[in-house]
C-alpha cells in the first residue's frame, strides 16, 4: 500500500501531519507514540522576535469545539532553531516551521532565518494575522496583501511553501489564486474562524482578549466546503484540516481535494490520536482495496 | 511508563449534594503520582463536552487512586452520573508537585473549599505534622475533614458562615495563628483554594517572610505543556500551570 503523498517538491511518507499551534514544538508527545509514524511535524507558529502572547483565559470550551486566544505566544526562530531543532532533527519525519510576522519585513526576514537551517524541510506562511502597516487589518483577508506577503517571501527562500488560509473571508478561493500566483507551492485550509462566547453572570466576553479562534469538530463541515472550492480554484496541493477526530474525518478531506490532512485540536483529546488516524486511514484502504492513497484525492468533484 | 491510560471506576461515591469521591483502579504502568499533581480525565461519549477536565490526585490507594470532586457544569455532571464499572480516557500524573518542607519546618497547609483535594495527599505524607487551616462556606461542604484530622497534626476549620469553628475564611484563620507568632521562620505554606485565598496567602507569605507554595488554576485544554492555553501571569513571563505548575511559589506569580 502506498501511503506516500508530495507537498510540492516535499516528499511525505504519508499524508498525517499535525497543526500547527496543537503539537507544540513536538516534544510534549514523543512520549505517547513515535513522532517518526507522521508525515510532517508542523511546529507552533515563530516569530523573529519571541511574543508573550494573550493574558488568561485563554481558552473556552464550546459546543463541540474551542475557541483560544493565545495570541501567537512563541520562543522566537533563533531560540527554536537552538533548543528545539535538535531534538525535531532525531526523528524521520518531515519538520514544517509554521511563521508569521506582524508587517512584510518580518515574514521576509523570518523565511530569510529558517531557510537553510538543518533539518528544516518546509515551511507554513500564517496570514491571519494582523497587519502593523496597514490598521492592523488580517493579511489573508485581501488578495491584493496576500499577493504582496507571499510574493515578497517567495522572493526570500527556496524551501517548499505553504501558505496557510484564513477561513475568515467572503471568498477563499479569490484568496487562494492570489498566494499562487504569487508563489506558494501549497496551500493550508483552514485556520480557526473567529467567534466568541460571553458569560451571562458577568455579562463579559469569557476570553480575556474577547475574540478567539474556533477549531475541532464544530468547524468540520465549513472546513470540508472550503478544501472543496479551493481544490476547484487552484492546482497545487492542498492540506486539509480543520475538526479532523478520526480517520474518516480525514478521508472526507481527502476526497474533498486535499492531498494532506493535519490533526489539530484532537492532540488535546487524545495525545495520540495523529498515529490512531494514520492506522484508520491504512484500515481503510485495506478495506476497500485501494493501492494507493493519492486515488482518494478529489473524488467528491466527480459529476 | 505510560501517562496515558484508561481507569475503571470502583466507586463513584456523593459525599455531599455537588461533591462525589471517585475511586479509580489504573494500570500499574501508569507512574507513581505525587501531591500536588493532577489528572486530565475524559468523559465524553462523542464531542461534547469536547476537552478533558483537570482534577488532582487525591489520595493514592491501593487499586490506583481517588479524586474529590465538585459538579460544576456539563462535564462533571456527566462524571457524576457514571457508574461502577465504566471507562475512563485518562493523562496523567502530569504536573508538578508539593516539594516537602525541610525538617526544622512547620508546614501550614491551607484549603479553600474543594482545594482540600490537591492538599489532601500532602498532608497523608506529611504525616503528623501539617497544621491544616480548612476553609469552607458551610460545616457540609467540609469534606472529609475527619480522615484529614487523622493524618494532621491540628486542624483549624473555618466556615463563611460561621457553621463550624472560625467565622470567615481559611486565610482570616491563618492571619489570627501567625499575628502572634514570636518567629515565623520556622514555617513554610502550602495552599490550594479560590483565587481571593490564594493572594491573601500571598500576602501573607510576604508580609512575614514566610515561602509559600500556591496550586493555581486555569482552563486546560492539552493538560501537557502544547497548547499554551493554560498560562498565569509571573514575574518571569507566562508560564503555563499544566507544565511549570500547578504548584508555582506566591512570590513569582502576578496576582
Ligand atoms: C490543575 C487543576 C486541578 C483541579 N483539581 C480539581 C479537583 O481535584 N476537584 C475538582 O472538583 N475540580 C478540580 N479542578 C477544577 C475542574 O477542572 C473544573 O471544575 C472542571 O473542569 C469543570 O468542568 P465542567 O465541565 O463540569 O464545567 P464547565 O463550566 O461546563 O466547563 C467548561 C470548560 O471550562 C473549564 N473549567 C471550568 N471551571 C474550571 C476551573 N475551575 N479550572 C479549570 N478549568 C475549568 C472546563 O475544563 C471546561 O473546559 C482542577 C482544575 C485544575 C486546572
Ligand atoms: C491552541 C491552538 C493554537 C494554534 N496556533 C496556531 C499557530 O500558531 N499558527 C497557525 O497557523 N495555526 C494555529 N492554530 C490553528 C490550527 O493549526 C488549525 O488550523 C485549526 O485549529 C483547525 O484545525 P483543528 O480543528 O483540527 O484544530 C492553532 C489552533 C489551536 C487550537
Ligand atoms: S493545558 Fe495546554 S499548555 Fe497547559
Amino acid at each position: 500500500m502506498d501511503l506516500s503523498v508530495k507537498i510540492g517538491d516535499l516528499e511525505l511518507k504519508n499524508p498525517v501531519m499535525t497543526a500547527s499551534g496543537t503539537f507544540g514544538y513536538g516534544e510534549e508527545y514523543a512520549e505517547f507514540f513515535d513522532l517518526s509514524r507522521l508525515g510532517a511535524v508542523v511546529v507552533k507558529g515563530l516569530s523573529i522576535a519571541p511574543k508573550e502572547g494573550n493574558p488568561p483565559p485563554r481558552i473556552v470550551e464550546t459546543a463541540s469545539g474551542m475557541l483560544n486566544a493565545i495570541g501567537l505566544q512563541n520562543i522566537g526562530i533563533e531560540r527554536f532553531i537552538h533548543e528545539k531543532m535538535p531534538f525535531l532533527r532525531t526523528y524521520d519525519t518531515k519538520v514544517i516551521v509554521n511563521f508569521f510576522g506582524d508587517s512584510i519585513g518580518e515574514y521576509v526576514a523570518a523565511a530569510e532565518r529558517l531557510s537553510g537551517v538543518d533539518g528544516v524541510h518546509g515551511l507554513e506562511m500564517n496570514i491571519s494575522c494582523p497587519n502593523k502597516q496597514a490598521d492592523w487589518c488580517i493579511f489573508g483577508t485581501d488578495p491584493r496583501v496576500t499577493s504582496e506577503v507571499v510574493g515578497k517571501v517567495r522572493e526570500a527562500t527556496r524551501l517548499p511553501l505553504i501558505v496557510k488560509l484564513s477561513p475568515n473571508v467572503t471568498d477563499i478561493s479569490v484568496i487562494a489564486r492570489a498566494a499562487v500566483d504569487a508563489g506558494a507551492d501549497a496551500l493550508s485550509v483552514i485556520n480557526t474562524l473567529t467567534g466568541m462566547a460571553i458569560d451571562i453572570r458577568t455579562r463579559k466576553p469569557k476570553l480575556a482578549n474577547r475574540t478567539g479562534g474556533l477549531s475541532g469538530p464544530a468547524i468540520k463541515p465549513v472546513a470540508i466546503r472550503m478544501v472543496y472550492e479551493v481544490y476547484k480554484a487552484v492546482k497545487v496541493p492542498i492540506i486539509g484540516m480543520g475538526g479532523i477526530m478520526t480517520a474518516e474525518d480525514a478521508l472526507e478531506f481527502l476526497m474533498a481535494g486535499a492531498t494532506a490532512v493535519a490533526v489539530g485540536t484532537a492532540n488535546f483529546i487524545h495525545p495520540t490520536a495523529a498515529a490512531d488516524i494514520l492506522g484508520g486511514i491504512g484500515a481503510f484502504l485495506t478495506q476497500e482495496g485501494i493501492n494507493d492513497i493519492r486515488s482518494l484525492r478529489g473524488t467528491a468533484h466527480a459529476s | 511508563m505510560s501517562r496515558s491510560f484508561k481507569a475503571a471506576i470502583k466507586e463513584n461515591l456523593p459525599v455531599h449534594a455537588t461533591h462525589n469521591l471517585l475511586s479509580l483502579s489504573v494500570p500499574d504502568s501508569m507512574p507513581d503520582p505525587r501531591p500536588g499533581q493532577f489528572f486530565m480525565v475524559g468523559m465524553n461519549r462523542g464531542t461534547d463536552p469536547l476537552l478533558k477536565r483537570a482534577f488532582s490526585l487525591f489520595r493514592r490507594t491501593d487499586e490506583g487512586l481517588q479524586i474529590l470532586y465538585r459538579v460544576r457544569g456539563k462535564g462533571t455532571d456527566i462524571l457524576r452520573n457514571m457508574k461502577e464499572g465504566a471507562i475512563l480516557d485518562m493523562l496523567g500524573p502530569l504536573g508538578n508537585f508539593y516539594p516537602l518542607p525541610s525538617e526544622e519546618k512547620t508546614p501550614l497547609v491551607m484549603a479553600g473549599g474543594i482545594g482540600i483535594a490537591s492538599v489532601f495527599s500532602l498532608i497523608e505524607d506529611l504525616a503528623g505534622k501539617a497544621i491544616v487551616f480548612y476553609g469552607a462556606r458551610t460545616k457540609e461542604e467540609l469534606l472529609m475533614l475527619n480522615e484529614v484530622k487523622v493524618y494532621a497534626k491540628e486542624v483549624i476549620v473555618s466556615t463563611d458562615d460561621g457553621s463550624a469553628g472560625l467565622k470567615g475564611t481559611a486565610a482570616d484563620a491563618l492571619r489570627a495563628f501567625l499575628a502572634p507568632q514570636a518567629s515565623d521562620a520556622h514555617f513554610c505554606i502550602y495552599a490550594c483554594g479560590p483565587h481571593p485565598l490564594l493572594k491573601a496567602v500571598a500576602r501573607m507569605s510576604k508580609e512575614y517572610r514566610i515561602r509559600a507554595y500556591v496550586s493555581m488554576e486555569e482552563h486546560m485544554a492539552c493538560g501537557i505543556g502544547a497548547c499554551l492555553g493554560c498560562v498565569v501571569k509571573t514575574h518571569d513571563g507566562f508560564k503555563r500551570v499544566c507544565k511549570e505548575g500547578p504548584v508555582m511559589s506566591a512570590s513569582e506569580i502576578v496576582w
